[in-house]
């Protein structure tokens, strides 16, 4: 009883902590530019589809990694700089239709540059099962609890304690305001795109020799991770990792005890109960208007 | 003083035949009646009769979607649920229970404006990317139902239906579909135009420019966002039925995210609150992707390039961003 | 006849009252205006009467009858109606049809009879875009009928926004700042219209900081300071009381 129940926790700290780190990089594009960035999912699939050619061209692990990140970090850029800079202050559905069409690009590229086959990427050390109370625990689990946490608390760091992290707050508080002080608000725009894409590639590609991989694996993940960011309530980096892993827990307690076909709507009916009583989501603010 | 009454009164009474023409339940829909009386003299073969059936369902769907985000300015991210749901309900109907075509196709649409009016004040409440949000939601959970309860809905394989009989005739071939969807946008545009231009649509209108403004002068503003979630869910489900119709099968697919984001997209590609921009681009994104076929494994990227292209240079849509040019190029 | 009567009313924002135990009467066929420092909180007065807030403690009574706590909506039928300081006009529709908004509760707004285009719809519906030029020609602003409302200048706006809730046919109007960014031609041009309204029996509350046109036109006038009342009366009685002196030029008078 009580290790099944740890085995669907683990698994949904697992992949909670892959939708904490989508939603994070929403919650940090929503921050910065008050776009919410349909193609975020696309960031975790071109970290694990690179990291996977990178490896079967022979680079060691610990090479390609930081390389698709880097990678999936200048596609982040060149969407801020092509297709969202441009865009301007255009409405909200403008917005949406933009980096959803930003997302199926990205797809047809991914299906071109690579297949649409699924791919494995190796387990970083072994798959020999760890038992843990009972319950057994994949190694490359704990490689995504521990690279999610070091990426979440290197994340509070930049935002707490670096100038540019500091800049970036500033104009998800005011952007007029920041402007004013001299933040360079379009250059806040490219690095929160950077940052996100490079956070999404690292969710990606540790959860890929899980998971697998294919040029399609985007689109579920980056659903989640917005359903993570909108319960924690937009812009809010707290929040988003909670929503994260009330997402994740949630779904695997949902497959594990009452059906795996409906493990993909869980994160939806909780948004959907969550909203309608918290139309700002879990931590948000209620705004007022005034007139 | 009397010069600027004049220069501001003036283009109001300019070319009266144009601007008659250009009068959407004038010249609009008789210029859309001719376009879809003669197309068929156009349409080489049956394919092409194919695409031009998808295209007017869209455009019915897009039509009834565009009062809702255009006119009322309220996104929804899953429409294409309600059309799943009437299709299906048309499909489980007729097979499985042996009801008439008609019957069904209302009961689908009886169905889904309860569901969307059971569901809409809540999420109604919600604004900007929170509607967004829970609208993606609403449209998922349907789509994951359509695919799961498979002794219903036959799962992921879909649903066979049989020829649609209407008091005994049997309505088969393409020139018969292709009458039967002209007829019904063609009745879908009259409505609509039709429901703009009177107090509900303005009230609409007014609720998209500013609640608060609108609340002032008596608008129940949740009513009527509740009204158009209602009114474009009930017209995406007879659209919805059509097709399961005509298609003669069903699949989960037809309800999912991506058809409900290719439905937005066409609404905002053709220009956001405008009727005939609502139909120019459920036309273009149908046609468009037959011709990518050329391109095979491209087709996403182009499709992506031009959904790109459109919103950050026609910002306004393609339809209204045309409509303008011509507008300045005859005053000039 | 007592037409609008304000109780204790009070409106805290985070802790900060904006409103603060303010009682006022105003008496049916006046105008009535209200007046104060800026962050006085003279707006919010008017957003907890016309329903935008809803009052943290005390209540209003329009006709007698609680009003507080209504929607804005609700409010509008029971006769009330009102204009922005920061203008809240609905861009993407003409001029025109603005002010065809305001007869929403005048008109036929089922579904069915509007999506069938019933004859009936059509001529209320002409009806009332007859009135609507009539009161756009009454404000001052006929000569853009058939502009959209977004190229309209910012004068004409504001005199929009009043065609828009006169339209409605209240009893109770609330101008906030009708004067604001007019120049001194115009604002004597909303003077007279204010008049000519006042004049057709509506009851007016004006909230609004050109003192010539509060002095010339209104019956009486409340000063407001720190969401509190500071006094009120005639306007003659207003000009001369010490208080209101000091508060509009600081300590020193």
């Amino acid at each position: 009883m009580t290790s099944t129940f740890l085995q669907f926790l683990f698994s949904g700290l697992t992949l909670g902590a892959i939708y904490a780190l989508a939603g994070l990089g929403f919650s940090i594009i929503y921050n910065a530019s008050h776009v919410i960035n349909f193609a975020q999912g696309e960031f975790l699939m071109i970290g694990a589809m690179a990291t996977v050619s990178l490896v079967g061209l022979g680079l060691p692990l610990e090479l390609a990694i930081p390389l698709a990140v880097a990678i999936a970090a200048a596609v982040g850029v060149a969407l801020a700089r092509f297709a969202v800079v441009p865009a301007g202050d255009a409405s909200v559905v403008t917005v949406i239709i933009i980096t959803i069409g930003a997302s199926i690009l990205l797809r047809g590229v991914a299906q071109v540059v690579w297949d649409k086959e699924f791919h494995a990427l190796p387990a970083f050390s072994g798959t020999v099962p760890i038992s843990v109370l009972g319950a057994t625990m994949l190694p490359q689990s704990l490689w995504v609890m521990g690279v999610s946490l070091a990426a979440i608390l290197a994340l509070g760091w930049f935002f707490g304690r670096t100038m540019a992290g500091k800049a970036m707050l500033a104009v998800s508080y005011s952007r007029l305001g920041a402007q004013l002080v001299g933040v360079p608000i379009r250059r806040v725009l490219l690095t929160s795109f950077a940052l996100s894409a490079g956070l999404g590639a690292i969710g990606g590609i540790v959860v890929a020799p899980i998971t697998f991989t294919s040029y399609e694996a985007g689109v579920m993940l980056g659903l989640k991770g917005f359903s993570a960011a909108v319960l924690g309530g937009l812009g809010n980096g707290l929040g988003a990792v909670l929503g994260g892993l009330v997402v994740g827990i949630a779904e695997a307690m949902s497959a594990g005890y009452l059906s795996s076909a409906y493990k993909d709507a869980t994160a939806f009916v909780i948004i959907l109960v969550v909203l309608f009583f918290l139309p700002n989501g879990l931590l948000g603010h209620k705004g007022s208007e005034r007139v | 003083m009397t010069s600027d009454v004049h220069a501001s009164a003036a283009p109001a009474r300019r070319g009266g035949l144009a601007r008659a023409l250009l009068r959407p339940r004038t010249g609009g829909l008789g210029l859309l009646a001719l376009v879809i009386a003669l197309l068929p003299l156009a349409l080489p073969n049956a394919y092409a009769y194919d695409v031009a059936i998808n295209a007017g369902l869209n455009a019915i769907v897009c039509v009834g979607l565009n009062l809702l985000i255009g006119y009322a300015g309220q996104i929804s991210l899953g429409h294409a649920a309600f059309f799943g749901l009437g299709a299906y309900a048309s499909g489980i109907l007729t097979t499985r229970y042996g009801w008439p075509a008609p019957g069904a196709l209302a009961a689908g649409a009886v169905l889904v404006g309860v569901l969307a009016f059971a569901v809409a004040r809540p999420v109604l409440r919600l604004k900007g990317h929170y509607l967004a949000m829970a609208t993606l939601g609403l449209g998922v959970i349907i789509s994951i139902v359509l695919n799961t309860e498979s002794w219903i809905t036959g799962g992921p394989d879909g649903l066979m239906l049989d020829d649609l009989t209407v008091l005994g005739w049997t309505l088969a071939g393409d020139h018969t579909w292709y009458g039967i969807v002209g007829v019904t946008l063609l009745l879908t545009v009259w409505l609509a135009l039709n429901l703009i231009d009177s107090p509900v649509g303005r009230a609409l209108r007014a609720l998209h420019g500013t609640e608060i403004g609108a609340q002032v002068v008596g608008v129940d503003t949740a009513h009527y966002k509740v009204l158009a979630f209602v009114v474009s869910a009930v017209i995406a489900a007879v659209a919805g039925s059509l097709f399961a119709h005509y298609a003669g099968m069903i699949t989960p697919g037809k309800a999912g995210f991506m058809k409900s984001v290719e439905l937005v997209t066409m609404v905002v590609f053709g220009g956001m609150a405008s009727t005939f921009g609502a139909i120019v681009g459920a036309v273009s994104l149908t046609v468009l992707p037959q011709l990518l076929v050329a391109f095979e494994d491209y087709e996403s990227i182009v499709l992506g390039l031009i959904m790109i292209g459109t919103m950050v240079f026609m910002r306004r849509g393609l339809f209204v961003t045309l409509l303008d040019l011509a507008k300045s190029w005859r005053r000039s | 006849m007592t037409l609008l009567r304000v109780e204790t009313l009070s409106k805290q924002f985070g802790g900060i009252a904006a409103v603060d135990g303010l009682s006022f009467a105003v008496e049916a066929g006046t105008i009535h205006s209200i007046i104060g420092p800026n962050g006085a909180g003279k707006t919010t007065v008017l957003n907890l009467v016309t329903g935008v807030y809803a009052p943290s403690r005390g209540a209003v009574y329009l006709d007698g009858a609680m009003v507080s706590g209504k929607p804005p909506y609700e409010l509008a039928a029971c006769g009330l109606s009102r204009t922005f300081q920061n203008l809240q006009i609905y861009t993407s529709m003409t001029a025109l049809e603005n002010v065809m908004v305001g007869r929403h509760l005048r008109l036929d707004r089922r579904l069915l009879p509007s999506l069938l285009r019933f004859p009936g719809v059509v001529r209320r519906d002409e009806a009332a875009r007859d009135r609507c030029i009539e009161l756009m020609e009454f404000v001052g602003c006929g000569r853009y009928v058939d502009a959209d409302a977004a190229s309209l200048p910012y004068g004409a706006l504001k005199r929009l926004e009043i065609a828009r809730a006169l339209a409605t046919e209240p009893k109770l109007l609330l101008l906030d700042e009708p004067a604001a960014g007019l120049n001194a031609t115009e604002s004597r041009e909303v003077d007279a219209v204010i008049k000519k309204i006042a004049a057709q029996g509506i009851t007016v509350i004006l909230v609004e900081h050109d003192m010539k046109m509060v002095m010339g036109i209104s019956d009486r006038i409340l000063v407001l300071n720190h969401g509190r009342k500071l006094t009120e009366g005639a306007p003659d009685e207003i000009a001369a009381h010490p208080d209101v002196i000091a508060a509009y030029l600081g300590a020193a008078a």
